[in-house]
């Protein structure tokens, strides 16, 4: 995360989040990775807004746990989800490596994140397992969702896939059988989304 | 102390598809009808806008369109030897809140029923035999025949100006059309949809294994359409933003593109919003309906009196406000006793993803341009050796090509880095998906009552699904995905990946939003809510409308059978206005 205040992470939550998500999905000769799609961003002003704090969601008690079939039955919010298992992967990595998770190098990184995977680390309340999920679908979400939510920078994500944004007209297209569909790449904020981005608290 | 508002002649509880259905022919017939609503007013401009709407984020992954388990949800367990939890957020099936219900979100997949699918019990007894059908299983005849209802699907499809190509007129087999369907009277108002790269591939490859595809009817408009209500709709333009977002075209049918614009000039209708029903009333015989009591947006409790209740809330919210209103008897699963609650059914489903070279778009598509195959469906083919019942259809649907959730990687494809990125880079434009969409039967052990423990911001207990996949339905299940692997393999240089439907039922992965029952219709009041006209037996002014009556679910998404239901329902509403009573003496 680059020249800017985060509103949910702290300073070392930004760090991982910057580590973790550019493992998940690393620059390399197919384009730009996590980090320069803007997920950082895009995670912190999910995390502080709506989806961070569950609104949606039925938070009331009591909180019995249940089979897989029966679904999230934890009491957490995706902050709060969020804040705990970023402490305490970390101190794990202090324990075991005497350092973050973000100064470690990118093979143990890799390790870490197929252990969080797999369920293999003790998270308290957390299962690991849980917290990854979350991590790996909201780090997939900004680099595939509209560019106007402050991932997908450049259009990172849909040049990778060949998404050409939401557009409104394909009547001619549709019958063009076998044809790559050639269009500059569209947010719904227009062809520079950056522009709108810059803005963004 | 609820304040009392002044009478009405119908009090609608919600106002989505059946509502505004019932409120356009009631309201025709010099009837004075309220709709009370629990969400918003939403309409296509500019709630729908194709600048605001085409968001995958928003409405799909936040799910912002749908209905939001904060305030009210139900608990769920897959037997009732467990303790039911609270789905604590959306994900098997995705209701909706505000002003035209899930009319607004779907893809507009508009079928018929099969005639055998309304006298599934007589059918089957006589092909078949009577040992033929599992102990547990409540398999119903409907009370209602297709013949009964043609003319109320015709009705609902020139509504909603559906698109597709006609298999059988008059009892005569039409060329390209579904060979397999009951008769009816004419064709569909709108010619198919255009066809789309992968829609071709299944056509070429169902023909070349022996099955009969044809164009999935759609209530996408192919081209501009002026209903019988003089309402007019734009040609559908592929955007791909049908299933879960609202139409900003004007192009695919929703109360909002069919009927408000003519329902909401009327005078002697008018509609609520942020008002949540939570009890219908009787008198103290319990034989009358007196009106509904909701909870406005302020949290002030209102009684709003009525001569005549209809329930056109989602299906389980019509069957947890009977159960709260202790109207009709609860189900018990211990003596298989009761009726409310009782014949929950869903649906079982599978895909077959397609993996192969040639470019699709798969993001130029619409929510019904699909192609399909019927042979499958219902009793179309023989069970007798199988050992089965139900059935269901076969179809590659191209909604769109939305990257978060529309996306569809290899079996063997890493989950993260850059073995991800190159398996989503390789196979976004090319991926496809069969879909198989079957029936599930109603049994015993599958239900709906009242969690002893959870409770809504009402104060009220939360409904509680009692609810798993039985043998049959797996059974049949797997030999559809069968099927439909044939005809990927039939598609030139592909590979595939299976995905069969294995084990429980789960609440978690979105499947359908096709939950029926629970209020089901019928002939005999020990085994039905409602009698053939979807009047309850119980409380004669009180209806229920919507898949909630399905006395189990057929191999076919139910919204043409709901609409065509709703105006069936209508017609014995008039009657029952001008003449009040039962309508069928039990």
């Amino acid at each position: 995360m680059q020249g800017r205040a985060p509103v949910f992470f702290t300073p070392q939550e930004a760090a991982f989040i910057d580590a973790a998500t550019q493992r998940l999905i690393p620059a390399d000769t197919l384009g730009g990775g996590a980090n320069e799609a803007g997920i950082t961003t895009f995670l912190d002003l999910q995390l502080a807004g709506a989806y961070g704090r569950a609104e949606r969601w039925y938070m009331q008690g009591p909180w019995p746990s249940g089979s897989d079939q029966q679904g999230f039955q934890l009491k957490y919010t995706p902050a709060q989800i969020y804040r705990d298992a970023i402490k305490r992967v970390d101190a794990h990595c202090r324990q075991q490596h005497g350092k973050p998770f973000a100064q470690l190098d990118g093979a143990r990184q890799d390790e870490l994140l197929h252990a969080l995977e797999q369920g293999k680390l003790d998270l308290g309340d957390i299962p690991a397992k849980t917290f990854f999920t979350m991590l790996w679908q909201n780090t997939q979400e900004g680099y595939l969702a509209d560019p106007a939510y402050s991932g997908n920078r450049d259009f990172a994500g849909w040049k990778l896939i060949g998404f050409p944004g939401p557009r409104y007209n394909y009547v001619e297209d549709i019958e063009q059988f076998g044809k790559p569909y050639q269009a500059p790449f569209v947010s719904l904020v227009g062809r520079d989304p950056s522009a709108y981005l810059r803005g963004e608290s | 102390m609820a304040r009392r508002e002044r009478p009405v002649d119908v009090v609608l509880v919600g106002f989505g598809w059946t509502a505004a259905i019932i409120a356009q022919e009631l309201t025709e017939a010099g009837v004075q009808v309220l709709a009370l609503e629990r969400g918003e007013f939403r309409d296509t401009v500019p709630d729908f806008a194709t600048d605001t709407i085409q968001d995958e984020l928003r409405y799909a992954v936040r799910k912002q369109i749908f209905e939001s388990p904060e305030r009210e949800t139900l608990t769920f367990r897959n037997s009732a030897d467990q303790t039911a939890l609270p789905m604590r957020h959306l994900g098997s099936f995705m209701p909706a809140a505000g002003v035209g219900g899930a009319g607004v979100h779907w893809n507009g997949q508009c079928w018929r029923f099969l005639p055998q699918d309304f006298e599934i019990r007589t059918h089957t007894e006589q092909r078949y035999g009577k040992k033929f059908i599992p102990e547990q299983m409540n398999l119903q005849d409907w009370g209602v025949t297709y013949d009964e209802l043609e003319p109320h699907y015709d009705r609902f499809e020139y509504l909603c100006g559906v698109s597709g190509t006609a298999g059988n007129i008059g009892g005569v087999k039409q060329p390209g059309g579904n060979p397999f369907e009951g008769a009816r009277k004419r064709g569909y108002p709108l010619p198919p949809l255009k066809r789309s790269a992968s829609t071709m591939l299944f056509d070429k490859a169902a023909r070349e294994v022996g099955f009969d595809p044809f164009p999935c009817p759609a209530a996408n408009a192919s081209k501009p359409y002026r209903n019988p209500l003089g309402v007019q709709m734009g040609q559908c333009t592929y955007c791909g933003y049908c299933e879960w977002f609202g139409c900003g075209n004007y192009s695919k049918a929703s109360p909002q593109t069919t009927i408000l614009p003519v329902l909401l000039k009327k005078d002697n209708f008018s509609y609520r919003t942020r008002c949540n029903v939570t009890r219908v009333n009787t008198d103290n015989t319990g034989k009358r309906a007196t009106g509904v009591t909701y909870v406005d947006v302020d949290g002030n409790e209102i009684e709003q009196p009525a001569a005549m209740v209809v329930l056109c809330a989602f299906a389980q919210h019509n069957v947890h406000l009977l159960l709260l209103s202790r109207i009709g008897t609860p189900y018990d699963p211990a003596t298989g006793r009761g009726v409310v609650g009782r014949n929950y059914a869903y649906q079982i489903t599978s895909s077959v993803d397609v993996f192969q070279k040639e470019i699709l778009n798969p993001f130029m598509g619409a929510g019904a341009l699909g192609q399909g195959v019927d042979n499958f469906n219902g009793d179309n083919f023989d069970h007798g050796p199988l050992g089965f019942i139900g059935g269901g259809y076969i179809a590659l649907w191209n909604t769109g090509g939305r990257p978060i959730l529309q996306h569809h990687l290899p079996a063997d494809a890493p989950t993260w880095g850059s073995g991800w990125k190159k398996a989503m880079h390789d196979n976004y434009l090319t991926a496809t998906s069969i879909a198989t969409h079957g029936s599930v039967m109603s049994y015993r052990s599958n239900y709906l009552d009242l969690d002893p423990t959870w409770r809504d911001d009402y104060g009220n207990p939360l409904l509680r699904l009692t609810f798993d996949f039985q043998p049959n339905e797996h059974a049949m299940s797997d030999y559809l995905t069968d099927q439909a692997t044939k005809i990927a393999q039939a598609i030139p240089g592909a590979t595939h990946h299976v995905k069969k439907r294995d084990g429980h039922y789960s609440i978690v992965p979105y499947q359908t939003t096709h939950n029926t029952g629970g209020a089901a219709m019928g002939t005999d009041p020990t085994t039905s809510v409602v009698n053939r006209y979807l009047q309850s037996w119980d409380v004669p002014n009180l209806f229920v409308m919507g898949a909630s009556v399905f006395p189990q679910n057929a191999g076919y998404n139910p919204t043409g059978t709901v609409g065509a239901l709703t105006f069936w329902a209508a017609e014995a509403m008039k009657r029952y206005l001008k003449n009040p009573g039962p309508l069928v003496t039990a």
